[in-house]
C-alpha cells in the first residue's frame, strides 16, 4: 500500500536570496548613500571588511541585491568583549525602474566601500536639442 | 495617558527578544542592548562601530570605517584608555538628487576603555579593507605563571 508523505514546502525567501546564502544568521543592513543624476542612479554602500572575493552582486529581473560577507582577524581562543557588529553578512536589494539599464551595472570596491552605478537606458538621458536660427 | 496605546505585542516582538537572548548567549550580558553602559559609550550605531576582542596575549579593537585612508586616524593611548579619532568627507555629488544619504560625514571620536594590564608600549594598527584592527599587547607579568611543586 502507498504511503502517504506529508511534503511541506519551506517558505520562499524574498526574491534573489534563496541560492545566495544558506545561513540563518541575520544579515546587516548597511549605510547606504543613494542619489540620481542626469545620467543614472549611483548607488555608495558601506562594507567594511568585505574584499572583492566576499561581494556578491546579483541582478534578478528588476531587483539589485548585493551581499557582501565580512572577514577580520579571527584567531583561536579570542574571547569577545565588546560588539558593535554582530553579523558578518551585509545585505540589501533595491527595486530598479525600467529605465535603468541593468546590464550596463558597473561597481568599484574600494577600502570598504562599494560604489555602483547604474546608467539610464540611452533614450531616457536627457538630450540637448539644438535651436536653428533663421 | 498614553503608557497604554503600545500594550499590543508587535508580530516581530518575539523573534527580536529571541535574537537579543541568542546575542546574549554568544557575547555574554557584558554587551547587553538594552541595561546599562559604560559611561563613555557612544549610542548603538555611531560611526564607526567597534569590536573589542581578547586572547591570552593581547586585546584586539576593530574600528569599522571604510572609504578612509590609513594616516586618517589618530590613535592615542594614556593608561587604559584608547582614543581614535578622525574625520571622514564624502564629496557631495554636484546636480544629483538624493534618495538617501545614512553613510557617516564628518568627525569621529571612539573611547575605549581597556583592560588593566593592556600595555600602552606594545600597540600596533593596520587597516585594510575598510577595518582599523588596532592589537595591544597584554603586560606580560599580568599572565598566569604555572608554579612547579618540587
Amino acid at each position: 500500500m502507498a504511503t502517504q508523505q506529508n511534503v511541506t514546502q519551506a517558505p520562499e525567501k524574498s526574491s534573489g536570496s534563496r541560492q545566495t546564502t544558506q545561513r540563518n544568521e541575520s544579515a546587516m543592513r548597511p549605510a547606504v548613500d543613494v542619489f540620481e543624476t542626469s545620467d543614472g542612479i549611483r548607488l555608495v554602500v558601506d562594507m567594511p571588511g568585505v574584499s572583492k572575493e566576499h561581494l556578491r552582486l546579483q541582478t534578478e529581473a528588476n531587483t539589485l541585491t548585493i551581499e557582501g560577507e565580512l572577514q577580520f582577524e579571527m584567531r583561536d581562543g579570542m574571547e569577545a568583549l565588546y560588539a558593535d557588529v554582530r553579523s558578518t553578512l551585509y545585505r540589501c536589494s533595491f527595486v530598479l525602474s525600467s529605465e535603468l539599464d541593468i546590464s550596463q551595472i558597473e561597481a568599484i570596491l574600494k577600502d570598504g566601500v562599494l560604489a555602483v552605478r547604474i546608467p539610464k537606458r540611452a533614450e531616457f538621458r536627457p538630450r540637448r536639442i539644438q535651436v536653428q536660427s533663421g | 495617558m498614553f503608557e497604554g496605546m503600545w500594550s499590543y505585542e508587535h508580530p516581530l516582538s518575539a523573534q527580536i527578544r529571541r535574537l537579543e537572548e541568542e546575542l546574549d548567549a554568544v557575547f555574554g550580558s557584558g554587551t547587553s542592548l538594552t541595561g546599562t553602559r559604560n559611561i563613555r559609550s557612544l549610542p548603538a550605531g555611531s560611526f564607526p562601530a567597534v569590536n573589542v576582542a581578547s586572547t591570552p596575549e593581547a586585546i584586539l579593537v576593530y574600528l569599522f570605517a571604510p572609504g578612509l585612508d590609513a594616516k586618517a586616524f589618530d590613535i592615542s593611548m594614556q593608561q587604559n584608555l584608547l582614543s581614535v579619532s578622525g574625520a571622514r568627507e564624502i564629496q557631495q555629488e554636484e546636480a544629483a538628487t538624493y534618495y538617501r544619504r545614512e553613510r557617516f560625514n564628518g568627525e569621529f571620536r571612539r573611547t575605549i576603555n581597556l583592560p588593566d594590564d593592556a600595555d600602552p608600549e606594545r600597540v600596533e594598527a593596520k587597516y585594510a579593507n575598510g577595518i582599523l584592527t588596532i592589537r595591544i599587547g597584554r603586560r606580560e607579568s599580568a599572565k598566569p605563571r604555572q608554579i612547579e611543586v618540587r
